[in-house]
C-alpha cells in the first residue's frame, strides 16, 4: 500500500517535471525565435557595408559602424517629416476615431435604443460583403479626389466594425441602471454618454485607442495606394517601404548628403530606417501590452 | 420621464396608427440615432458606396468610355478567369494558405497556452509572453524586411548558415516550391504569441477545484493536460475555428505582398492569392473589370461560406452565433 502510494507520487513528480522542463525549453526557444529577427535588423543596421558584403547580415556587427544612421540623419528633413506626418495622422485619427467608436458603441449597446439591431447589422454587414479594391480605389481617387491627400490615409482607418463590437462588449459590463437613474434625473442621452459613460470606461477607451493608434502607426497600405511616390513627406511605413524596395530612393535621399553613389550603404540604411520607424512602438508597447490583452479577450469570443 | 411613464400603458391599450408610431419611435430615439449618424455616414461612404462599383465586373471597362458607356459583356470576364485557370489557382492558393494558417495556428496557440500555464517562474512567463507578442505589433513592411534579412541570396542569414556548414546557398526569391513553408512559418511567427492569449485566458477560467480534485485522485501532469485542460479548451477551439473559416477566401495582403515583393513573377504559381491578383489587376495591368470580377466572386462565395460557418456555430453553441 505504502509502496504503491510512493511510486505514484514519484511518477506524478516525474510527469510534472517533464512537462515543466519541456515547457520552459519550448516557450524559451519560441520567445527567442520571436526576438532574434529584431536583433538581426538592429545588428545589421550598425554594421559597416563592407562587413555585410563579406559576412552577410548578422546579429552582432562584425565591424561596428553608425554610417547608415549618419546618412539618414544628415538630411533629417525627410525622416523627421515622415515622423511628423505619421504622428499627426495617428493623433488626429485616434482622437476622432475613438470618440466616434465609443459613441456608436454606447448607443448600439443601449437596450432601449429601438434601432440598435438594424444599425448593428448595417455595420456588421460590411465585414461580410465588400466591393473589393477596385471600386474602393476609384471612390477615393475619382469620386472623393483624395489622391495625394493625407485624408486618404486618415479617413478609411477611423472606424472599424471590429472595434465598435469591442466597445459594445465593454459597455455591456456597465449596469444599465446607471443610464436609467441619470435619465430620471433629467440627463439627455448625449450628456449621459459624455459625463457618465466616458469616465467609467477609461480602460476600454485606452484599449480601443491603442488599437486605433497601432493601426495608424503601422498603416502603409492606403498610403501606398493613394500617395504618389514623389510626395516629399510620406507616412513612416511608406517611407520604410520605399527605402526597402527602391534602391534609387535611398540613393536619391543620400545624394543630398554628398556621399558618392558607390559608397551609399544600401543594406544597412534599410535596417537603420526600419529601426527608426519601429523603435518607438517596440519600446513603448511592453507598458501598454495589458490593454491589448484585454482587447482580444473581450472582443474575441463573442462578437 | 414622467411623460413616458404616462404614455406607456396607453400605448399598450390602443396602439397608435403605424405612421404616427413610426414617427414617435424615431422621435424618442433621436439622440441615440444622432449619435450613430457619423458611423452610418462613414460606412455608407467607405463600405456601401463602392458596392455598385462591382458592376465593373460585367462590363469591359475602358478609360475613354467610363463606367456608363463601356460595353456590357455579361459573364465574359468570369468566363475568361475560368478559362485561363486563374480563378482556380487563386481560390486554391487562398483557401489552402488559410487552412494552413487556421489549423496550424490554432494548434500552436494551444500548445503555447498550455505550456505557459504549466510554468511557475513568474518573471520567465512575463518576459517570454512579452517577447512572443512582439512580432504582432510591427508593420507588414518590417515583416517583409525581416524575411529579406533571413532569405537574401547574397547576405541572408540562411545562406550564411548553409555556407558555414558546407552546403550550397539557396536562391529563395526565385524558388516557388519553398514559399508555402516560408509564408506559413512567417504567419505562425507573427501571430502565435498574440493568438495564444485567447486560449491562455480560457485556461485561466478553469476551475481550480477540478484540477485539485484530479491531483488528489492521482492524475499526473500528462493526464491533467489530456483529460482536463484540452477538453476544456475544445469549445473555444471549435468556435474560433468556425469563425476563421468564415474568412477563408480573404487573404492577408500585407503578408504576401511584402514577403514576395510587388513584381516577383517567378513566385506567382505558389504565392498568388486573390488580394495580390486584384492589386495587380488594378495597379499594374489597369484591368479594372477583371479585378472587380475576382472581388465579386470573392465576396459572393465568402458570404456563402460565412453563412455556412455561422449555421455550424449555431448548431455547436447557439450563444456564440453571429446572427
Amino acid at each position: 500500500m505504502e509502496d504503491a502510494l510512493e511510486s505514484r507520487s514519484v511518477r506524478t513528480d516525474l510527469s510534472g517535471l517533464v512537462v515543466k522542463l519541456v515547457g520552459y525549453v519550448f516557450i524559451g526557444l519560441f520567445a527567442l525565435c520571436c526576438t532574434l529577427p529584431f536583433l538581426l535588423v538592429l545588428g545589421t543596421s550598425f554594421t559597416s557595408e563592407s562587413a555585410i558584403k563579406l559576412h552577410g547580415f548578422n546579429f552582432w556587427p562584425r565591424e561596428f559602424s553608425t554610417f547608415a544612421y549618419k546618412i539618414v540623419f544628415e538630411n533629417p528633413s525627410l525622416i523627421v517629416g515622415s515622423y511628423l506626418v505619421t504622428m499627426g495622422i495617428t493623433a488626429v485619427g485616434t482622437a476622432v476615431g475613438l470618440f466616434l467608436i465609443a459613441m456608436t458603441g454606447y448607443a448600439l449597446q443601449r437596450p432601449d435604443f429601438q434601432y440598435r439591431n438594424g444599425i448593428s447589422f448595417f455595420i456588421y454587414f460590411t465585414t461580410l460583403f465588400s466591393g473589393g479594391l477596385v471600386p474602393f480605389y476609384l471612390l477615393i481617387t475619382q469620386y472623393l479626389s483624395l489622391k495625394d491627400n493625407y485624408l486618404a490615409v486618415l479617413l478609411p482607418g477611423l472606424l472599424s466594425p471590429f472595434l465598435i463590437i469591442m466597445m459594445k462588449s465593454f459597455v455591456r459590463s456597465i449596469p444599465h441602471a446607471i443610464t436609467e437613474s441619470a435619465k430620471i434625473d433629467g440627463a439627455g442621452d448625449f450628456t449621459i454618454f459624455i459625463r457618465l459613460i466616458l469616465p467609467t470606461t477609461t480602460p476600454a477607451l485606452a484599449t480601443i485607442g491603442l488599437f486605433i493608434a497601432l493601426g495608424y502607426w503601422n498603416e502603409w497600405y492606403n498610403a501606398m495606394l493613394f500617395l504618389s511616390p514623389d510626395m516629399k513627406y510620406r507616412p513612416l511605413q511608406l517611407f520604410l517601404y520605399n527605402v526597402v524596395t527602391k534602391a534609387d530612393f535611398i540613393r536619391n535621399s543620400a545624394a543630398a548628403s554628398n556621399v558618392p553613389l558607390q559608397d551609399v550603404p544600401l543594406e544597412s540604411m534599410k535596417m537603420a530606417t526600419a529601426v527608426i520607424a519601429t523603435g518607438p512602438v517596440i519600446l513603448f508597447y511592453p507598458f501598454v501590452q495589458r490593454y491589448f490583452i484585454k482587447g482580444i479577450t473581450v472582443g474575441a469570443v463573442k462578437g | 420621464m414622467a411623460v413616458t411613464l404616462a404614455e406607456k400603458p396607453a400605448e399598450r391599450i390602443r396602439p397608435l396608427p403605424s405612421g404616427r408610431s413610426g414617427w414617435r419611435r424615431f422621435w424618442n430615439n433621436r439622440t441615440l440615432l444622432l449619435m450613430c449618424v457619423p458611423a452610418i455616414v462613414f460606412f455608407c461612404i467607405f463600405a456601401y458606396l463602392p458596392l455598385p462599383g462591382l458592376y465593373l465586373a460585367f462590363i469591359q471597362y475602358n478609360y475613354t468610355d467610363g463606367i456608363f458607356k463601356s460595353p456590357f459583356v455579361g459573364f465574359n470576364n468570369f468566363k475568361f478567369l475560368v478559362m485561363t485557370g486563374d480563378l482556380w489557382r487563386l481560390t486554391f492558393n487562398t483557401v489552402a494558405y488559410n487552412l494552413a494558417f487556421i489549423l496550424l495556428g490554432n494548434v500552436l496557440q494551444i500548445v503555447v497556452a498550455v505550456f505557459l500555464n504549466e510554468l511557475r517562474l513568474k518573471w520567465f512567463k512575463k518576459v517570454s509572453q512579452t517577447l512572443m507578442f512582439l512580432p504582432h505589433f510591427i508593420s507588414a513592411v518590417l515583416v517583409g524586411l525581416i524575411a529579406y534579412n533571413v532569405l537574401s541570396y547574397d547576405y541572408g542569414l540562411l545562406n550564411t548558415v548553409l555556407k558555414s556548414v558546407g552546403l550550397d546557398p539557396v536562391k529563395a526569391y526565385s524558388n516557388a516550391a519553398i514559399w508555402p513553408f516560408i509564408i506559413v512559418l512567417t504567419y505562425l511567427w507573427q501571430s502565435t504569441g498574440y493568438g495564444s492569449i485567447v486560449y491562455f485566458a480560457a485556461i485561466m477560467g478553469l476551475d481550480h477545484e477540478i484540477v485539485e480534485a484530479s491531483e488528489i485522485d492521482g492524475a499526473n501532469a500528462f493526464q491533467r493536460i489530456r483529460y482536463i485542460v484540452l477538453p476544456w479548451l475544445k469549445p473555444t477551439f471549435v468556435i474560433l475555428l468556425l469563425f476563421s473559416l468564415g474568412g477563408i477566401l480573404r487573404g492577408n495582403f500585407g503578408l504576401f505582398f511584402n514577403l514576395v515583393g510587388a513584381n516577383n513573377t517567378a513566385l506567382y504559381a505558389s504565392t498568388d492569392i486573390i488580394e495580390t491578383y486584384v492589386f495587380r489587376a488594378l495597379m499594374t495591368n489597369f484591368n479594372f473589370s477583371i479585378g472587380s470580377a475576382v472581388s465579386l466572386y470573392q465576396s459572393v462565395f465568402g458570404f456563402i461560406v460565412v453563412l455556412t460557418a455561422n449555421w455550424l456555430v449555431k448548431k455547436v453553441s447557439p450563444d456564440n452565433s453571429l446572427f
